[in-house]
């Protein structure tokens, strides 16, 4: 049963409306003169980064995250599930990293931090520091040489160490291809369980930045599902950075830590400044809705949340295409948070009830991990399925410097998913 | 491609002349008894040819070292039994009882057994796919060995690795990527060196895979860092089916670390190659000097897997030429009965010992059931971490963890 009957030049306007997001400031000055349709202020009245309500800027809220769990020396401690007394600090993305990897040097001195320029503070800053007080035996740069740092990572981890290395972009992670798919993930396997490089840990950042072009702004993640025996995470702001790290860092599986990298200084939350972990494997329902299920990781989290305002209270420029009836949709907005393992089971549960997804991701259309989860999806709730699963990702070219913008799914074109999906 | 190969070889000629005015010996018998005691359970001593050994920015071994009997005796039962355990794994793929890949180090177990003889148990040790004799040295069992390759549940990584993925707590395996467990010996290295650990890791790799970029990566780091990394290059002149003179612009392994040391390593003599890992592991670990690059000159009878018969891009005569006068195990051989270690009779006593080893090993290794259906999820990743399902065989099956 349709939820809603939409005009049928929807998805026309929405895709005009595409392309006007993304022409240059000078042009849309231009076009604002001489339009008689008045073009959304440059980020005006939506909810940006800044002013996402997905970020928990209070400390009362940033110490109810759910699925928090603190890590403190001593575990029978009463203060484990009392949140009084418990400290909070303003932290960007950068900063809770840094955070997680303190904690991480500090408490296990098996541990190490290396990559290219991490001595000095690594070019996102996620390192600052982290030589000064831990020493320069423990927190080191190395040459450029993905695929050493992969393999010099997976021989450490293979002696029971820590390993936790950055490679700078996941755009260079690619010669590091076969040290992680052929001997990190099968180690284990390979050896009949006796040996494994569960220690490692590879930070990368991750996702567009707007002008990051071919070898800046890419999202590797789906190269690596594929690769069973690794863990894939990809956190969406300060706090879950922090968790989410310190639980990869920890787990006894190598993980890839993607760290999307626009957020590294956009997003900022009250963070717990005391040892936490966030559960791996485990999606996050952050808006809870019926009517359709939107899920996503990393950046494309606060462009779907204003995709669900500009369909909850559409912009003027935007009233003519979002009908009345489509505004009092709820749609239950997830985070993904696990690439792989993927949480399958909840992700189903919510389908089941909203009967529509839509998946957004910044990667390519074509065998991004949107195509694994839609074809699970499919199979499992083929029944309940009211539309086709949609999918809202980057198109399948190369990141170009000039169309990156027109790449990364933006809200517009979020919205137009959605729509399409309620309307089917 | 002819005359592209002449001028290649017109060019090298001059150069080559040059710098091998004197080159490696490979014989496998021409360490010379010096001292002989009356009482053979002294030491005896003995002395390498003077070209067992070609230096790079380091000075050569000492020529001259001691040995014992017993530890002759025991090297040569070693390869023996190495030998015969290649030749059992060649006959059960013939057999088809082992399928898959499987690379057997015939002809080079001068190397293998003679690394054991110069480390300590607690040295790692990591190679790529030709990997079988390392692992029985550090510790492995024959059984586990071939019941690996035979894909049993009595295998070393309970036949679910096969011919290239053996472990034991102290060899980091065979590896089937070509170089890539050449960095991974310098991250182990690298942990022995921050807990310090008094030892070292060899990290060995063929002559074919001295041309991966990730070797270089590796060399840079463990001389930047002073890791206690043996690189170790078992050069047995064929990487794969490509001569190395044909895939390398410098044949000269022992040189190609910059600014590491090498040390180029007659490994057909074990008792020149023990020579050279001991003073190797003194080198990393007591002398604290780094890295350093030994190249075992040695050579491998068959071909470089079981699908290669190993005669169509070398002759068969020089394969029969090296069998005949440059085998490991003859000169050894050669060495117990000429200084009166050993009779001919002492020696075939040892030689069916082997045989009656790896022949009991084998039957063994058979008796092992193939993995239950379990195996197929087990060790994916950490028991309890798992995904809750993993897809099985066919479509109905799911395996809840």
């Amino acid at each position: 049963m349709p939820l809603l009957k939409s005009p049928p030049h929807l998805s026309n306007a929405a895709r005009t409306l595409t392309a006007r997001h993304a022409i240059s400031p000078a042009a849309a000055r231009h076009r604002r003169c001489n339009s008689t349709v008045e073009p959304p202020p440059a980020g005006g009245h939506l909810p940006s980064i800044a002013t996402s309500q997905i970020l928990r800027t209070k400390r009362e809220t940033a110490l109810r995250t759910p699925g928090l769990s603190w890590a403190d020396e001593d575990a029978s401690a009463p203060s484990r599930t009392i949140v009084g007394g418990r400290e909070t600090r303003k932290m960007n993305t950068y900063q809770a990293i840094r955070d997680a990897m303190g904690i991480a040097l500090s408490k296990d001195e098996n541990a190490v931090v290396f990559g290219e320029d991490v001595a000095f503070g690594g070019v996102f800053r996620c390192t600052m520091g982290l030589s000064e007080e831990f020493g320069r035996e423990r927190v080191f740069n190395t040459p450029l040489t993905e695929q050493g740092i992969a393999g010099f990572g997976i021989g450490l981890a293979a002696m029971g160490h820590t390993a936790i290395a950055e490679i700078q972009f996941a755009d260079y992670i690619f010669p590091a291809f076969d040290q992680i798919v052929n001997e990190a993930a099968k180690i284990r396997y390979r050896s009949g369980g006796s040996f494994n490089v569960g220690g490692l840990t590879i930070r990368t950042p991750t996702m567009s930045v707007g002008h990051g072009g071919l070898y800046h702004s890419q999202s590797p993640e789906g190269f690596f599902m594929a690769a069973t025996g690794l863990k894939v995470v990809i956190p969406r702001s300060p706090i879950q950075a922090k968790g989410l790290l310190l639980s990869s860092i920890r787990d006894p599986n190598p993980v890839i830590f993607m760290e999307p990298k626009i957020l590294y200084r956009s997003a900022v939350e009250q963070v717990p400044v005391d040892d936490f972990e966030l559960p791996l494997g485990k999606a996050e329902v952050l808006v809870p809705g019926s009517d359709l299920t939107l899920l996503t990781w990393g950046t494309p989290v606060y462009h779907c949340e204003t995709a669900l305002h500009m369909l909850n209270s559409p912009p003027p420029s935007l009233e003519a295409v979002v009908p009345k009836s489509a505004r009092s949709a709820k749609i239950e907005l997830i985070d993904l948070r696990s690439i792989l393992p993927w949480d399958v089971e909840n992700i189903v549960d919510s389908v089941n009830r909203t009967g529509r997804l839509v998946i957004v991701h910044e990667a390519g259309l074509t065998a991004g991990v949107g195509a694994e989860i839609a074809a699970e999806i499919q199979k499992r709730c083929f029944l309940k399925l009211n539309a086709p699963v949609r999918r809202v990702a980057g198109w399948d070219i190369p990141v170009a410097l000039h169309y990156e913008k027109f790449h990364i799914p933006d809200a517009v074109r979020i919205l137009d998913g959605v729509m399409e999906t309620l309307s089917y | 491609m002819a005359s592209l190969a002449r001028i290649r070889i017109a060019r090298r000629l001059p150069a080559s002349l040059s710098t091998r005015a004197r080159q490696i010996h490979t014989t496998s018998d021409t360490t010379q008894l010096h001292d002989k005691p009356a009482d053979l359970s002294q030491p005896i001593t003995v002395k390498l040819h003077e070209d067992s050994f070609r230096a790079y920015l380091c000075d050569k071994p000492e020529l001259e070292l001691e040995v014992t009997k017993d530890e002759l005796l025991t090297m040569y039962k070693e390869m023996q039994t190495m030998r015969r355990m290649e030749m059992a794994a060649d006959a059960l793929y013939k057999a088809k009882l082992i399928r898959g890949f499987c690379h057997l180090a015939i002809g080079q177990e001068a190397v293998s057994v003679g690394l054991e003889h110069g480390i300590t148990p607690n040295d790692r040790v990591i190679t790529a796919y030709r990997c079988h004799p390392f692992a029985v040295m550090r510790g492995g069992t024959i059984k586990g060995v071939i019941g690996e390759l035979l894909g049993r549940q009595c295998g070393m990584s309970r036949g679910k690795g096969g011919s290239m993925h053996i472990f034991t707590p102290t060899f980091f395996g065979g590896n089937g990527i070509v170089g890539a467990q050449v960095p991974i010996g310098a991250g182990v290295s690298f942990a022995q060196k921050y807990m310090g650990e008094k030892t070292c890791t060899f990290a060995l790799y063929g002559d074919g895979a001295s041309n991966q970029g990730q070797v270089f990566e590796a060399f840079n780091m463990a001389k930047l860092w002073n890791l206690p990394t043996i690189f170790v290059c078992e050069n047995n002149k064929y990487g794969m089916g490509t001569s190395a003179a044909r895939s390398s612009s410098n044949t000269e392994y022992f040189t190609r670390g910059d600014k590491i040391p090498g040390l180029q390593v007659n490994g057909m003599d074990i008792i020149a190659a023990k020579q050279a890992v001991q003073y190797a592991r003194k080198w990393a670990v007591d002398e604290d000097k780094g890295p350093l690059l030994l190249e075992f000159v040695t050579y491998r009878y068959g071909g470089h897997s079981m699908s290669d018969p190993g005669t169509t891009y070398r002759t068969r005569e020089e394969v029969q030429r090296m069998r005949s006068t440059q085998d490991p195990i003859r000169g050894l051989q050669n060495y117990l009965q000429e200084w009166g270690l050993a009779s001919e009779q002492e020696l075939k006593q040892l030689d069916k010992e082997a045989k009656a080893a790896v022949d009991s090993a084998v039957e063994e290794a058979k008796r092992s059931p193939e993995p239950g259906v379990e195996e197929l999820w087990r060790d994916v990743y950490f028991g309890g971490t798992e995904p809750a399902v993993g897809r099985g065989r066919e479509r109905e099956e799911v395996h809840r963890y």
